[in-house]
């Protein structure tokens, strides 16, 4: 049923720290493992040793520079890079869901996971359309529109150690940037996080409700002035060669080949 | 927006064709026999041939059939619904008319609506999305309804009214244009809200995700064929309404009416490929595109 519920009992998702992220990539890579093999059809790439390489991923790390605007504080603030990891944001006001004419999409009222049932997609990738997020893509191989589960073949998998029960982006970030739980309880952890960092939302005009969040970059540490008791001593000395050195300057520049 | 071949076909096909429905089921022009034979059998054609052009984008066509399910929720899914049910009723109504010189005019009616309701929720597909700010305007549906109809009157030989409906059209279309021109700065929607990194300070692309295209790149970003967009409104315009009107005007005979028809026809899909190409996602925001 692509009806939207009114509400879900918990909201699962995912807490991104703008701040800590690398830019390593090692959770899309282990996303795209895990989901090859596991929920659903799996993640297909096209031409993938070839010139044209292109493939199924259902997390991206983006790059984005950003110029602060300079303040009294800081008249010339330093740019700031910032590694920007996107998958589904769940959302609770889910767009993708009521669009599908199948009924293929739908937001589960449990724990707000937005799936596809991919034995009832027709591939006609309107759900994608009206993601403002590109959080979607259709499996070229398969014809089936594909999107993050948020592991949800993990977190509940009683065949793991309790420590794997999370998406395996988080199990695998070596900089401790991705934090899952329940966003709908505000004593969990990663609300709190969220409170205390100023969580914010991705397009928040699109009226998507997204449950992830993303926790802005902290303001740069300021470059102070280089304190090294050895730089007088190696000062250049002549910024014009003088003396024998001076005139095989100018000798060599008179020779043709011009100077360098 | 890619602009698919299937897509422009399918919309431009069948907007025409349900425009000319429309108008046969009101009974305009009013034709029994053989003749009715031979408009119902372009309406159809145009109909049904674009329905069918629009399932070749779809990942699994065979099970086409589930999309009849979510009305609740999806126009498309209410698009479906609202061209067969058109479709359904106009047969009866067809064949009264061709093969007993009757009349259900009830029936007629019907099917006129839901031929109009086909279109509507056509258009409805592509103006429910925020997602790209030149279609979610009040005035997609207008374009789309204007353009039916004013196709329907012009294939059903209904001259003045042709000629009042192309005008309609057209001064959409100028408005269409222009308003969509500046959708996507007054959505407020850009790269520092789409990373939510703008109360920082000027946001830059510096590095995308991947290294070769993907499927949103494909799907969203068309960027290519954007820079002759002005010749290509100037045509478009030029062939759906100018030229029509024009022969409507000087010579509404049988081979004026029909090079009005085929220019017509292909202004209308010149028109819907830059009603794609223009369309500017807003995940191409992620990439320091639009
Ligand atoms: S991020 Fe996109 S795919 Fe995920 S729930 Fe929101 S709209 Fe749907
Ligand atoms: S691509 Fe599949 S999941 Fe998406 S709207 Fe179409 S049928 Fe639904």
């Amino acid at each position: 049923m692509t009806q939207l519920p009114q509400s879900t009992d918990r909201k699962m998702g995912l807490v991104i720290d703008l701040d800590t992220c690398v830019g390593c990539h090692a959770c899309v890579i282990s996303c795209k493992g895990w989901n090859t093999e596991n929920y659903g059809a799996p993640l297909s790439d096209q031409d993938a040793y070839g010139s044209d390489p292109s493939g199924t991923f259902l997390n991206r790390v983006h790059s984005f520079e950003v110029q602060p605007t300079p303040c009294q504080s800081n008249p010339a603030p330093e740019a700031q890079l910032i590694h920007f990891p996107k998958s589904c944001l769940h959302c609770e006001d889910a767009p993708c869901v009521t669009v599908c004419p199948t009924g293929a999409s739908y937001k589960r009222v449990e724990d707000g996971i937005v799936l596809v049932n991919e034995s009832d997609c027709i591939g006609c990738g309107l759900c994608a359309w009206s993601c403002p997020y590109g959080a979607r893509e259709l499996d070229q191989a398969e014809g089936v529109m594909k999107k993050c589960t948020l592991c949800v073949d993990r977190i509940y998998n009683e065949n793991l150690e309790e420590v794997d029960r999370v998406p395996t982006c988080v199990r695998t970030c070596p900089a401790g940037a991705r934090h899952f739980g329940d966003l709908g309880d505000p004593n969990s952890d990663v609300s709190q996080l969220v409170a205390e960092r100023g969580g914010m939302d991705l397009m928040p005009e699109m009226g998507t409700k997204p449950v992830n969040k993303y926790l802005p970059p902290r303001p740069k540490d300021t470059i102070e002035e280089q304190i090294d008791i050895l730089a007088p001593l190696l000062a250049p000395i002549a910024e014009e060669p003088q003396g024998f050195l001076g005139w095989l300057d100018k000798a060599l520049d008179k020779l043709p080949g011009g100077n360098a | 927006m890619h602009p698919a071949p299937s897509v422009i076909v399918f919309t431009t096909l069948s907007g025409l064709g349900f425009g000319l429905l429309l108008f046969l089921g009101l009974g305009m022009p009013d034709v029994t026999g053989w003749v009715a034979f031979v408009f119902f059998a372009i309406a159809y054609a145009l109909a049904v041939g674009g329905l069918l052009a629009s399932t070749f984008h779809l990942g699994h066509p065979e099970r086409a059939l589930k999309a009849f399910t979510q009305w609740r929720s999806s126009w498309l899914s209410r698009e479906g619904w609202c061209a067969v049910i058109a479709l359904l009723v106009m047969a009866p109504y067809g064949a009264g008319l061709v093969f007993m010189g009757e009349s259900y005019s009830i029936l007629g009616l019907i099917g006129a609506l839901f031929s109009l309701l086909t279109v509507f929720t056509t258009s409805m597909i592509y103006t429910q999305l925020k997602t790209i700010p030149r279609w979610n305007m009040k005035l997609t549906p207008a374009m789309f309804l204007s353009f039916s109809l004013a196709g329907g009157a012009l294939l059903s030989g209904q001259i003045k009214a042709a000629m009042v409906l192309l005008a309609v059209a057209a001064v959409v279309q100028v408005v269409y244009w222009k308003q969509g021109d500046q959708a996507l700065a007054a959505s407020g929607t850009d790269m520092g809200t789409a990373t939510g990194l703008g109360s920082i300070g000027e946001v830059r692309a510096f590095e995308p995700p991947h290294t070769g295209t993907n499927y949103l790149l494909r799907e969203f970003v068309h960027v290519v064929g954007r820079k002759h967009a002005a010749k290509l409104r100037i045509i478009a315009f030029t062939l759906a309404f100018v030229v029509p009107l024009l022969l409507l005007y000087l010579s509404p005979h049988h081979l004026g009416a029909l090079i009005a028809v085929l220019s017509h026809l292909v202004g209308i899909a010149v028109s819907r490929w830059l009603f794609f190409a223009q369309a500017e996602h807003v995940v191409g925001l992620y990439y320091g595109k639009r």
